[in-house]
């Protein structure tokens, strides 16, 4: 199970709920990544994505991923059925 | 005389605030998405009750948010501003929706959005979902027009002052900072600048002695809402008038401005009525541009010839060290046979005056830094 904790900046899509769970499968041929927990987001939170995530497919400039304790700056990055991942409003410069 | 409702967007969410039917007791009502960057909250002239705003944050994406009640609930756009991949290769992503217009009364479910980074978009489902004009966006010319990526200014370059002629609704105009003004007879599919007799102090003059036809900077650009053929501009080298009926050029009224006050600035109104007379809200455009009044002494500057002179207008104004200015869309008119006019200010501050600018008194002095005025209506 994937378990994704939600910063307060999201509060308005997921009603104030902080923490999501997800049983997610790879896409066929291929590997899990953060882009499938995006989209899982998002499929339970309409609209959430594109406020985290731009038109592109890149991680906005304020908003910071983590798996597990590593910051990832890319949807591309690997995710385990089991990872632990954290969206983050960054918090520097007050 | 009727009751007023001034849409306010701020820094930090929405308020609206109503008055009574003397325009002189007001009532705060809000805030509405509190936290939220709120660049433009827009009331429809052609459906009651509907009402956009565009809501941004300072951390999450851009986005736009309707309401068909007067405000009481918004439902977000479920397809908000975004680009595609330029034909250059220029993957820009929207930061924030700046300015909201709605279109033409014959189109009631057509708006207009402008961005920054420079976009425009338009939205034919009242709102809910946006696609680029790709006739400007894509435009070949466009990046030499609105420069490169590190050309825009630190809050961001804009795409503004969104015009649909009240007598052509193929007729578009749009102000980018920078840019230059650019007009569509096509309903956006085609387009050419509108920016002949402006200055361009910023530039080095062209060497053959001729005018750069694009690349300026308008601040704000208004359509007289009768007499669709008045133009008038203020832009980062000075305030600007045009009249249709005597040519494609600009002519700079801002020279009789008083010289110690400048013709800078980022605001203009035109009366509803009467296309001669124009407010404005000069600012301190010297040295380090400080974006600040002039002295510290906050003035209105009303013109009642189409330019050709201007009386200060500060009766209720702070008289000195007051150090506020006014943005773009912070000035607002309603249609009152005595014309009540409302600004916003950099300090939060929302002023009014009831008798055409001969006298101001504060609304709401507390508010967040305030990004937009408009004149709603109620219920």
């Amino acid at each position: 199970m994937i378990r994704v904790f939600l910063p307060s900046q999201l509060d308005d899509y997921t009603q104030g709920e902080r923490e999501q769970h997800f049983e997610l499968l790879p896409p066929a041929g291929g590997s899990l990544t953060l882009k499938e927990v995006i989209e899982a987001l998002e499929s339970r939170f309409r609209g959430l994505a594109f406020r985290v995530v731009d038109e592109h497919g890149n991680i906005r400039r304020h908003i910071a991923m983590f798996v597990g304790e590593t910051m990832v700056r890319e949807l591309s990055a690997p995710v385990n059925p089991d990872s632990r991942v954290q969206i983050v409003g960054a918090l520097s410069g007050g | 005389m009727s009751r007023q409702v001034l849409l306010v967007g701020t820094r930090k969410g929405a308020w609206k605030i109503e008055s009574d039917a003397t325009r002189s007791q007001w009532q705060i009502k809000g805030p509405m998405h509190l936290g939220a960057v709120v660049s433009h909250y827009v009331a429809d002239p052609r459906r009651p009750g509907v009402e956009l705003m565009s809501v941004g944050s300072g951390h999450l994406g851009p986005s736009v948010f309707v309401s068909k009640d007067y405000g009481e609930t918004w439902t977000e756009a479920s397809q908000p501003p975004a680009f595609s991949p330029e034909p250059n290769g220029s993957h820009r992503s929207v930061d924030h929706v700046f300015w909201l217009t709605p279109g033409h009364v014959c189109e009631p479910d057509v708006w207009y959005g402008g961005t920054s980074p420079q976009g425009l978009f338009r939205s034919r489902d009242g709102g809910n979902t946006w696609k680029e004009v790709l006739g400007f966006n894509h435009h070949p010319d466009f990046l030499q027009w609105r420069g490169g990526d590190k050309d825009g200014t630190p809050d961001g370059p804009k795409l503004h002052s969104i015009i649909v002629d009240h007598s052509d609704k193929a007729h578009l105009l749009v102000g980018m900072s920078g840019g230059g003004i650019f007009e569509s007879f096509d309903e956006g599919r085609s387009w050419t600048p509108l920016n002949s007799g402006v200055a361009m102090d910023f530039y080095p003059p062209k060497e053959d002695g001729t005018e750069y036809e694009f690349g300026h900077d308008p601040h704000c650009l208004v359509m007289h809402p009768v007499q669709a053929n008045r133009l008038y501009h203020q832009n980062h080298c000075g305030l600007y008038a045009m009249d249709r009926a005597q040519g494609k050029r600009w002519s700079r009224i801002g020279d009789n401005l008083p010289k110690e006050v400048g013709d800078i600035g980022f605001p203009i109104v035109v009366h509803p009525r009467d296309p001669e007379r124009i407010w404005v809200f000069p600012m301190d455009g010297s040295g380090q541009w400080p974006r600040t009044s002039p002295g510290g002494k906050p003035a209105v500057f009303h013109s009642r010839d189409g330019g050709a002179s201007f009386e200060r207008q500060a009766n209720g104004f702070p008289a000195q060290q007051a150090w506020w200015t006014v943005k773009r869309q912070c000035m607002a008119l309603d249609q009152e046979p005595s014309v009540g006019i409302y600004l916003g200010t950099s300090n939060g501050q929302l002023w009014g005056s009831s008798d055409e600018g001969a006298s101001w008194h504060g609304i709401a002095m507390d508010l967040p830094q305030i990004y937009s005025v408009e004149v709603g209506a109620l219920p």
